[in-house]
């Protein structure tokens, strides 16, 4: 996970942060409840930049380090914004023998981004995600809520289905 | 009472395929039709074969519909459901025979050698529905347990019946259960955890479960609760589970309701209830250690053992933990005996084993068979063998933890200790199929690639010893490999296994080992003769064309970006390997497939 801050700058509101610090003391008193707070935190905001993590830190009293440790600890945690359209290849073994590999280099040279960034409009960002577990379908992608499974192993239909998001 | 059911099916591979626009489709058009009063649909857990999603099956024909379109609905409801006769176009095409009779789903190939336990409830019930549950004897093990048998009474049926943990190790669940009721005789709190956060790729049984039998789950963790004494519960889940994350939400409360939950349950002195904790993608946390310090709240690093869980487990608290697909056995063992249950599988390996089958087979999706079935069953007759004609290189069990299993050892009955002695291991399940076209050297590489990412990095054998075995690797598959490194690979392979902390480290060099003993030609051909004998490795390809197959259209000479084909139309085309760089463009642009890469 990228250490450096993010060229984007923090645009939260006092709206979501309302909503967390109430959300906090709803369940700060739950056993090993940070994991929890983070969760939901990554929901109200999309991601978890230094600025949320110093919120929680407060809220919680719980050191800022140990914060930042479980955050980067975990996949799931972004430091950085996610696109408005998120794909995720699926990379478990069954996509991968079915070649996954390939779709996501297709992915990544047709948006011209590398790793977890997201492209400069916003619209794209791709992560290699681990099995999701529809392994029938395999090689599969999702896009936000959309599934495409069962794609060729050159990957021949990911122009096609980039267009459908470029408005 | 209605006279038809119709069954969809509504896992996450089905989900995917789209059963949702079916399901819906389906109620609109019995609506349109006037059958609601007659035909009752029902959203079920997972059938088991995924790649024919989405399924549907319609009883009490038993008719068994694949590969289900929003816009087949119609015709189904208003010939099969309306005037009963079933839509042989729909049909899953192996139920149908010659004779024009439609055979039983249980005679297919991919059921017939099937032995539904742990998974007897998927498909067949409604998960949101406890009703149904309880009617297929649900919670009837519960109440056996808490008004006619002691803890020692449970804990002896479940040792009795040589159940083993079905997460991976193996460890028989009685004496788990055993050492947690009696190791810490005073304590004053114990709990009980689930492990439910399936993080090998490739296996998704335990989430067929808690999507199509979430109760089983309940139940069973009530069971253990009784059985060593705790009242309290967590289920770690993954998070990139949010449909059976909701349906054991539902679940959980339902039994709340009816009092299967909470205080005094079956009106007897026995309390437990259970909360669900979200994991957020971290594979390590499988490890029981590990998988409590994340509950906690912590980083998921695991610590050294002892003392074990049963002693110091959750909160410092003695603490049972076992996987989704070992409590799904539970009740059933409670209510049969263990005599029935030993009566399965082979003689140190009792019972069922559920795998997700994938990869380049046939009949992808979730199979449940007697322990001792052989490896040539599942792949070939189950699984309906490899698609498109190719030959089958070898079978992958234990996902990263695990190894390949070559075509010479697939007679090999499937156990625990069979998987360990031909150097893999059962893990949760995951059965991944590979066949020619698959490298065994990048295959390795992709899952050393996976433990690089998932070590904890508590322990330096794991932390850099995976590190320089990818990186072997990757040398060896850029075609910069020499024989020392090969021979390299298994010394360090070797004191990775022996000195790492926890399972992750200890077991992640199997799949380079496994690959190295059976594979060792193809290690070989990427050194000496700098070739990938499968043509996946990228490196070692050289692109050439066809002259037989090519037009000579130009195509490829103006997509390539480097300029590495030369030619004209009606000459001969040539890739200049020196300016190749490999990139696939021409390759996707030849509408003649005349581009070889080899």
């Amino acid at each position: 996970m990228a250490m450096t801050k993010t060229a984007t700058p923090f645009a939260g509101t006092a709206a979501q942060e309302e909503q967390l610090i109430k959300l906090i003391h709803e369940i700060k008193d739950e056993r090993g409840s940070l994991m929890r707070v983070l969760q939901e935190a990554q929901e109200i905001y999309g991601y978890l930049p230094i600025e949320v993590q110093s919120m929680i830190s407060r809220e919680l009293g719980i050191p800022l380090e140990k914060v930042y440790g479980v955050v980067t600890f975990y996949s799931q945690f972004s430091l950085t914004p996610k696109g408005k359209y998120q794909i995720a290849v699926c990379m478990g073994t069954a996509c991968y023998v079915r070649g996954a590999g390939v779709i996501l280099d297709k992915f990544r040279k047709l948006l011209n981004i590398t790793g977890d960034e997201v492209t400069p409009d916003g619209l794209f960002s791709i992560n290699d995600c681990r099995c999701i577990g529809a392994c029938g379908l395999a090689p599969v992608i999702t896009i936000n809520e959309d599934v495409y499974g069962r794609l060729s192993s050159t990957g021949e239909e990911v122009e096609e289905i980039l267009a459908k998001y470029k408005e | 009472m209605f006279r038809s059911h119709v069954l969809v099916c509504g896992g996450t591979g089905c989900h995917a395929s789209g059963c949702g626009v079916v399901f819906t489709a389906l109620e609109t058009e019995i609506k349109k039709a006037g059958l609601e009063k007659e035909v009752g649909v029902v959203q079920t857990g997972c059938f088991g074969l995924c790649a024919l999603g989405p399924i549907m099956i319609v009883y009490p024909e038993g008719s068994f519909y694949s590969l289900v379109k929003d816009t087949d609905i119609p015709e189904i409801v208003n010939e099969h459901l309306l005037k009963g006769r079933v839509v042989e176009r729909l049909l899953y095409q192996e139920t149908v025979c010659a004779d024009e009779g439609i055979k039983s789903l249980n005679d297919t190939g991919f059921y017939k050698k099937q032995l539904r336990v742990a998974l007897r409830n998927c498909g067949v019930i409604d998960p949101d529905n406890i009703d149904e549950y309880i009617g297929a004897d649900g919670y009837e093990a519960l109440g056996k347990c808490l008004t006619e048998m002691t803890p020692d009474d449970v804990i002896k049926i479940i040792l009795d019946s040589g159940l083993r943990g079905r997460g991976g190790g193996g460890f028989p669940t009685g004496r788990k259960w055993q050492l947690a009721r009696n190791l810490v005789p005073d304590a004053d709190q114990k709990y009980v955890c689930c492990n439910a956060d399936e993080g090998d790729p490739g296996a998704f049984m335990d989430r067929s479960v808690l999507e199509g039998d979430p109760h089983v789950l309940i139940e069973a963790m009530a069971i253990a609760g009784y059985a060593i004494g705790a009242d309290m519960g967590y289920v770690y889940v993954r998070a990139e589970y949010p449909i059976a994350v909701k349906r054991l939400q539902t679940a959980i409360e339902k039994a709340r309701e009816y009092g299967l939950l909470g205080k005094n349950i079956f009106e007897t002195d026995f309390n437990f209830d259970m909360e669900i904790r979200l994991g957020a993608g971290a594979f390590v946390c499988g490890e029981e250690t590990a998988l409590m310090t994340s509950i906690e709240g912590h980083r998921g690093e695991p610590n050294p053992r002892p003392p074990f869980p049963a002693q110091k487990g959750l909160w410092g608290k003695p603490t049972v933990l076992n996987n989704v697909e070992t409590y799904a056995n539970i009740p059933q063992i409670i209510l049969k005996g263990a005599d029935w249950y030993a009566s399965m599988g082979t003689e140190k390996s009792k019972g069922t084993k559920v795998f997700a089958l994938g990869g380049k087979v046939n009949n992808v999706g979730l199979v449940e068979i007697p322990m001792g079935t052989t490896l040539r069953e599942v792949v070939f007759e189950i699984g309906g063998g490899i698609p498109d004609g190719k030959q089958f290189k070898a079978a992958q069990t234990g996902g990263p933890s695990g190894g390949c299993i070559p075509m010479s050892l697939i007679d090999t009955p499937i156990d625990f200790d069979n998987l360990i002695a031909i150097g893999s291991m059962m893990g949760s399940g995951g059965l991944i199929i590979m066949d020619e076209d698959n490298c065994m050297v990048d295959i390795a590489k992709f899952f050393l690639e996976f433990t690089v990412e998932e070590s904890c990095g508590k322990c330096t054998p794991c932390r850099i010893g995976t590190k320089r075995l990818y990186e072997t690797l990757d040398k060896i598959t850029s075609g910069n490999g020499t024989m020392e490194d090969v021979d390299g690979l298994q010394a360090l392979c070797d004191y990775i296994c022996d000195n790492s902390l926890c399972g992750l480290g200890q077991t992640a060099p199997n799949p380079v080992k496994s690959t190295l003993r059976y594979f060792r030609d193809e290690y070989i051909a990427h050194v000496k003769d700098r070739k990938c004998p499968a043509g996946v490795c990228t490196d070692l390809l050289t692109y050439k064309i066809v002259d037989e197959k090519c037009k000579m259209c130009t195509a490829c000479i103006k997509v390539c970006p480097t300029e590495a084909i030369t030619g004209a139309v009606k000459q001969p085309h040539f890739i200049d390997p020196v300016k190749c760089i490999k990139c696939d463009a021409c390759v996707g642009k030849c509408k003649f497939n005349a581009i070889i890469k080899e």
